[in-house]
């Protein structure tokens, strides 16, 4: 069945089953890789995207439940890494393997939208969902704390 | 109260002598109404029901109503923490069955909390604090009998009986659960001693 998605800007259409997840559609129909598989369930946040600005774990997604809200992966988030995320995530040297990481960079985009200026405590709430076997989570914490200095205009 | 139903509808029935009007039913009595709540608070206190309605700001999951994987706590709106809203893994509707077990249920409305200022709290409450507190405006959203009826429609009460492959439903028929309640709503909603 055909598909439009709205993906990273630009509008997208895939021949996809209605109940394949999102992420396969990302991964494998728009070799956009960057996504993760992890889990399958919804339990490590590996494959986390936004919806609308809104984190979701794409590989619960059926793709057509997805309509006419815009898609942004780890690659939409800037052309060139230059997202104060990602910018955040390159000083603190934060990643070891690198699996999870665009599932946490995700995330902590996310929360920055609704919290610019977190605390310990709301980072580890966030973060919860977003499983790391390398346990980066000290880097991340620190990272997110770098982004949100970046994105006020902090050197 | 019950004489005075008999008499009622006695008056009814010599009414019906002269004209076609149908008989008023009697409305329940306080013995029926309490009979009914206890189907009621079987419902409510179904894994279902009552892993939303916790004691405590952790949302419950399974059967066995254990607390929810990954800290997932109410939030400040009921609907999880920034960044890890409850929408972020509970999508607008159950995924297929061909995604397995363990995938996260999801419902239209969005996946939610009472909020943290009306927790409206069902787990380990006795049954006269429950009907008290379900029907109290003051703990349950500022809803009068008519507002908590049409709230057992919308679909996060619904999702209790079609939650999805590899869970459990409310053992209580849904059907009988809303005939319980209109049973103890028309009895004027009387709690248990």
């Amino acid at each position: 069945m055909a598909i439009k998605l709205h993906v990273n800007g630009a509008v997208r259409e895939v021949d996809a089953p209605d109940d394949m997840p999102l992420l396969w559609v990302l991964r494998d129909l728009l070799q956009l890789s960057g996504t993760k598989y992890g889990c399958g369930m919804a339990q490590c946040g590996a494959c986390t995207v936004h919806l609308d600005g809104q984190p979701v774990r794409a590989c619960v997604t059926p793709v057509a439940t997805v309509g006419a809200r815009k898609v942004t992966t780890i690659e939409g988030l800037s052309p060139d890494g230059s997202h104060p995320v990602q910018q955040a995530w390159a000083e603190v040297d934060v990643v070891q393997c690198g699996y999870c990481q665009s599932g946490q960079i995700m995330t902590a985009v996310a929360l920055l939208a609704k919290r610019p200026d977190p605390t310990d405590a709301d980072i580890d709430a966030a973060l919860s969902g977003n499983i790391c076997r390398c346990g980066t989570y000290v880097r991340v914490r620190e990272a997110v704390h770098v982004a949100a200095r970046l994105q006020r205009g902090g050197k | 109260m019950r004489s005075a139903a008999m008499i009622a509808l006695a008056l009814v029935a010599c009414g019906n002598a002269r004209s076609p009007a149908a008989p008023v039913p009697a409305a329940p009595d306080r013995a029926a109404g309490v009979a009914a709540f206890a189907t009621v608070r079987a419902v409510l206190q179904h894994p279902r029901c009552q892993n939303c309605h916790p004691a405590g700001d952790a949302p419950l999951q399974g059967d066995d109503s254990h607390a929810h994987a990954m800290n997932v706590q109410r939030g400040p709106e009921g609907r999880g923490r920034p960044g890890e809203e409850c929408t972020t893994c509970h999508g607008p509707a159950n995924p297929p069955s061909n995604y397995g077990l363990h995938v996260p249920p999801g419902a239209i409305e969005g996946w939610r909390m009472p909020p943290p200022e009306q927790p409206l709290t069902f787990v380990g409450v006795a049954p006269r604090a429950l009907c008290e507190q379900i029907k109290d405006p003051a703990r349950n959203g500022g809803r009068d009998l008519a507002a908590l009826r049409a709230h057992l429609d919308t679909p996060l009460v619904t999702w209790g009986w079609a939650p999805g492959f590899g869970r459990a439903p409310v053992s209580t028929p849904y059907p009988a659960f809303i005939a319980a309640w209109e049973t103890w709503a028309a009895a004027g909603a009387p709690c248990p001693e």
